[in-house]
């Protein structure tokens, strides 16, 4: 039990508004609102806009991390966004309504090729260092397999933190594992797969219950 | 120079602190008519006395510290558990139901950079000694009339209960340790692991189709009907409290800003029956809640059926300041 949020948006009336992840999902998204009929051609455009209506929704495309903030706080009555993104989050105050299938990557640990810093850390220090984008996942992980990890967060890529001594090893999203493979490194442990959620706002969930149904059906059949 | 305050608390100034006085006053009126007297709490108890209220009672206070023999105080995190030793002390001989009401500040820890509020005012009820349903629709009547006196003409109530998804799946005949971790998921509303998790226990398809539909259920009385259809017998022992009390609800003129939600659970332990949220279209976050705790006051050593609720005051005023500008706008345009 934590502090109460204290709101400074309103919930918008009006058509359902559904935040777009950019980035690695932008893709799969918008087919997939194509085929449920929502014309995502402006969004594919050149444009510079961020809000865009269509198909009976308005369309708030942001990146993927900031999906649950603008679901949560109601400025969004949907979103989608990844899994990875959803547990990286420590509280959850909205709805996982619908796992959309695309955009399938998976969270995992992976090391140097060669020269097995991990376990020789592991078995000679107690601990591993791990750089990540994401920390909670990563403590996590390492708390619930039993062992200890020193946490390093890092912003960009986090493939130079081995490399370069920083730490030794990683946990990170990987898809093709091409990014790994090309800095020496191999997947050591599965964390977990991630695919695009469909997450509610929770008083848009009620109150509009048979509208946000109603395109969660759509979008469910749609894949 | 600035001179700080701590995190998640704030200075109030006299427009606002004049408003919020407004509205406290009407839900103070509006509670009083219903006959309920205000009481006040101390903002520092002691930890082990708030501590019989359990684990169940969602997270140890956000701010404790030792006293000057050493003994361990505690801020309160809401007022249910003060009002619950207070009734345990107080009214130990006192004929049943009592009815208590409170303006009060509780405290919680923030997390950081979530704009969260340590310190927020609530205005609420409690009703002990009442069982289900009596007591359930008293409170829900009082708290109906005090959103129309915060000028919340269009907030909805949603109605659930804590007991009836754990009801089911007792029913269809899932395991303990698999009960609770579905639970788990439908406490952190994560529909999507809750249908994988049902997937994957040894029950019928029939079994595993409700179990996953019923947790979306919400809207009018049809969503009963819903619920009985889908699952039949099982289905309607565990939704049949839930319908009684909506009966009786919809006796008392009300029903119209009820709506029945099945899969609803709430953060805190205590809850054992009804269960409440309050809901307002000008809002996205729940504006309160409430519901039966009829295993509190046991832990003071007074078993009594409870129902209460609290309103988190600032968001009510935000959702007031909300309705003014939309109701302005509509005369407007």
């Amino acid at each position: 039990m934590s502090g109460v949020a204290r709101p400074t948006r309103a919930l918008r009336e009006g058509p359902l508004r559904l935040a777009v992840p950019r980035g690695a999902l932008f893709a799969g998204t918008l087919d997939r609102l194509d085929r449920i009929g929502v014309d995502t051609g402006e969004l594919r455009g050149q444009s510079r806009s961020l809000v865009f209506e269509s198909g009976g929704l308005v369309l708030v495309t942001m990146r993927p991390s900031d999906v649950p903030t603008y679901v949560e706080a109601g400025a969004a009555d949907l979103g989608i966004t990844g899994k990875d993104v959803l547990m990286e989050r420590s509280d959850r105050a909205f709805y996982e309504l619908l796992d959309l299938g695309y955009g399938g990557c998976r969270m995992v640990l992976a090391a140097p090729a060669s020269g097995d810093h991990v376990d020789e850390h592991e078995r000679r220090l107690g601990a591993v260092r791990i750089a990540t984008k994401y920390p909670r996942i990563a403590e996590r992980f390492f708390e619930e397999t039993g062992r200890r990890a020193e946490v390093i967060e890092v912003k960009g890529s986090v493939e130079l933190a081995p490399v370069s001594g920083l730490a030794d090893a990683i946990v990170d999203l990987v898809d093709t594992g091409r990014t790994l493979r090309e800095n020496g490194l191999e997947v050591r442990e599965e964390i977990a797969a991630s695919t695009a959620r469909l997450i509610a706002n929770r008083v848009a969930h009620k109150l509009r219950a048979a509208e946000i149904d109603e395109l969660a059906g759509r979008l469910a059949a749609g894949s | 120079m600035t001179h700080p305050i701590p995190p998640g608390s704030r200075d109030i100034l006299p427009d606002e602190m004049g408003e919020l006085r407004a509205l406290q006053a009407r839900l103070a009126a509006v509670f009083e008519r219903f006959g309920y007297g205000e009481v006040a709490t101390p903002t520092v108890e002691y930890d082990a006395v708030l501590a019989r209220a359990g684990d169940v009672s969602g997270a140890p206070a956000a701010h404790r510290f030792f006293g000057r023999s050493g003994e361990l105080l505690a801020m309160r995190a809401d007022m249910t558990v003060p009002i619950a030793r207070l009734v345990a002390n107080r009214y130990a001989t006192a004929e049943m139901p009592v009815r208590l009401f409170y303006n009060a500040r509780a405290y919680r820890e923030v997390r950081p950079q979530r704009g969260q509020m340590g310190e927020f005012f609530q205005a609420g009820v409690e009703l002990v000694g009442a069982g289900a349903p009596d007591g359930t629709v008293e409170v829900v009547e009082v708290l109906s009339a005090a959103l129309d006196a915060a000028g919340l003409g269009r907030a909805v109530i949603g109605l659930g209960d804590a007991a009836l998804y754990r009801q089911l799946l007792e029913e269809v005949g899932v395991a303990d340790d698999d009960r609770a971790r579905v639970l788990e998921l439908l406490a952190a509303r994560d529909l999507v692991g809750l249908a994988a998790e049902v997937d994957g226990l040894r029950v019928g398809s029939r079994e595993r189709e409700v179990l996953t539909a019923i947790p979306s259920l919400r809207g009018g009385p049809e969503v009963l009907d819903r619920a009985r259809e889908m699952g039949g017998e099982v289905t309607a022992r565990a939704v049949a409290r839930l319908a009684e009390t909506h009966e009786r609800i919809a006796e008392r003129g009300i029903a119209g800003r009820v709506a029945l939600d099945l899969g609803l659970l709430r953060d805190l332990g205590y809850y054992t029956g009804a269960i409440l949220e309050v809901y307002d279209p000008a809002l996205g976050h729940v504006l309160g809640g409430g519901g039966r705790y009829d295993e509190l006051m046991g832990r003071f050593g007074r078993p009594l059926p409870a129902v209460g609720f609290a309103l988190y005051l600032e968001r009510v005023h935000i959702a007031q300041a909300e309705e003014e500008r939309i109701a302005s706008e509509e005369t407007v345009g």
